[in-house]
């Protein structure tokens, strides 16, 4: 059985280590923070400008003033502080930030990233991420292992614009977990979910990858 | 020294807008926008615009009123994905965009402000935003260049300001908001609530008056949520 979304998320909070600062992208990534494992405290960081993002607000509590970088409104804790955009980006330029999890459309085995644009189709833009993959000290992708298509989205080489050059760390699917570290190693992959056989993860992955299960 | 204090946002605009001019307007999707002087220059109807944001707005609210009212000619970003005319005028040609990833947007700004005309960062180095501009190696790493950022007019919403033009922000609507405020060749700001010069607690104001020309009380703060997220209170 492959992974599910959830489960995907669960197998990410393990990266996250007691003490961290961590930043989440929205999709999967978000998940990530129902699965933080006990004993493990972490710091969530929002780059619109919050340091200590709580909950979702009770109903009826909610602020137009207090949202995350996914413009959904949320809670503060007794911990959280406030600041200004450049500031949220020279703590994240600046590696003060332990860990980033985030979404991908493309990961080569060189560690490039691609997650922004497909030219001439979609226009979404970068937001945080080009600066977070580049000032993070730890960069987890977490996403589909293939296309709706079928097409492999563990590549040999980008096709679609990057976000970053030699920046993902792990890369977590449905069907495993590679270590890609940011293409200074060969691509590895590291753990299998159960049931899935390694004949399947080969025949969706176009990169080459080494196997140490 | 006289109160910089206007009526509203059409008194704070006066003699400030033309066309073809290069605005920046602070907010983080709807979170923080000034939008009673985004509604004003609706109304003045002011066409050719640079706009610089973080967001553009949704289609009916914020700087998505603009669009619409094809005021806008170029956009200077980082991420429009909630706005579906946005897309529509891009990719048919009608509106011509910059994407910056979001602290490089920031930074630019906030050096643009403080009179550096450019700085090095590790954001986008090999990627489509670095293409032409210089890339330089510091202790073994590459980093491209950017240029700081200003404009002809920066607008901005505080929560508090004072006749002196002192504001303070709240919560994570202070976003873009300070770094523009230093931006503009002109700044106006839209506060929540107007208070007596002295009434401040001086020391958390986040943008001292010298950076803003001109401040009014918004009239109407419709403060739009773009995704509203809640859990259910738990039995007590």
């Amino acid at each position: 059985m492959a992974w599910t979304r959830e489960q995907i998320a669960a197998r990410a909070a393990t990266e996250l280590r007691d003490g961290f600062y961590v930043n989440l992208g929205i999709g999967i990534p978000t998940l990530v923070a129902n699965y933080i494992p006990t004993g493990v405290e972490v710091t969530l960081q929002s780059e619109n400008g919050m340091l200590g993002m709580g909950p979702f607000p009770y109903e009826g509590e909610a602020d137009p003033d207090l949202i995350n970088a996914g413009k959904q409104t949320i809670a503060e804790l007794k911990s959280s502080s406030y600041f200004s955009s450049a500031d949220s980006f020279a703590m994240i330029r600046g590696g003060h930030i332990d860990l980033s999890i985030l979404g991908a459309m493309q990961v080569a085995e060189n560690g490039d990233l691609a997650n922004w644009m497909v030219p001439g189709k979609m226009v979404k833009g970068m937001g945080g991420a080009m600066d977070l993959v580049a000032g993070v000290k730890r960069v987890v992708v977490v996403m589909e292992h293939t296309e709706k298509s079928g097409a492999p989205k563990l590549v040999k080489a980008c096709t679609l614009p990057l976000t970053g050059q030699g920046v993902v760390d792990v890369v977590i699917t449905e069907l495993g977990v590679f270590d890609v570290s940011r293409g200074k190693s060969p691509l590895t992959l590291i753990e299998l979910a159960p049931d899935v056989t390694l004949d399947e993860v080969k025949a969706k992955t176009e990169a080459a990858f080494a196997v140490k299960v | 020294m006289a109160s910089k204090t206007v009526d509203g946002a059409r008194e704070a605009l006066a003699g400030v807008l033309f066309d073809g001019m290069t605005i920046m307007a602070g907010g983080f999707g709807l979170c923080g926008i000034p939008e009673n002087l985004i509604a004003a220059i609706r109304e003045a109807g002011t066409k050719d615009l640079t706009v610089i944001s973080n967001n553009c707005g949704v289609d009916d609210f914020g700087l998505g009123v603009l669009l619409a009212g094809g005021q806008i000619r170029k956009m200077i970003s980082s991420y429009v994905g909630e706005n579906k005319l946005f897309a529509e005028l891009y990719l048919s040609g009608k509106l011509e965009l910059e994407f910056n990833p979001q602290g490089t947007l920031a930074e630019r700004i906030r050096a643009g402000g403080a009179g550096i005309p450019a700085f090095f960062t590790k954001t986008g180095v090999g990627t489509l935003v670095a293409e032409g501009k210089e890339v330089r190696e510091f202790d073994g790493e590459l980093y491209v260049m950017e240029r700081g950022l200003t404009a002809d007019l920066a607008i901005v919403k505080a929560w508090k300001g004072d006749h002196a033009g002192n504001l303070a922000y709240r919560l994570t609507a202070r976003n873009f908001n300070p770094m523009m405020a230093t931006a503009g060749k002109v700044t106006l700001a839209e506060v929540e609530t107007l208070v007596e010069t002295g009434a401040m607690d001086k020391d958390n104001i986040h943008t001292p008056g010298i950076y803003v020309d001109r401040l009014f009380q918004g009239a109407h703060f419709e403060k739009r949520i773009e995704q509203l997220t809640t859990r259910p209170k738990e039995a007590v």
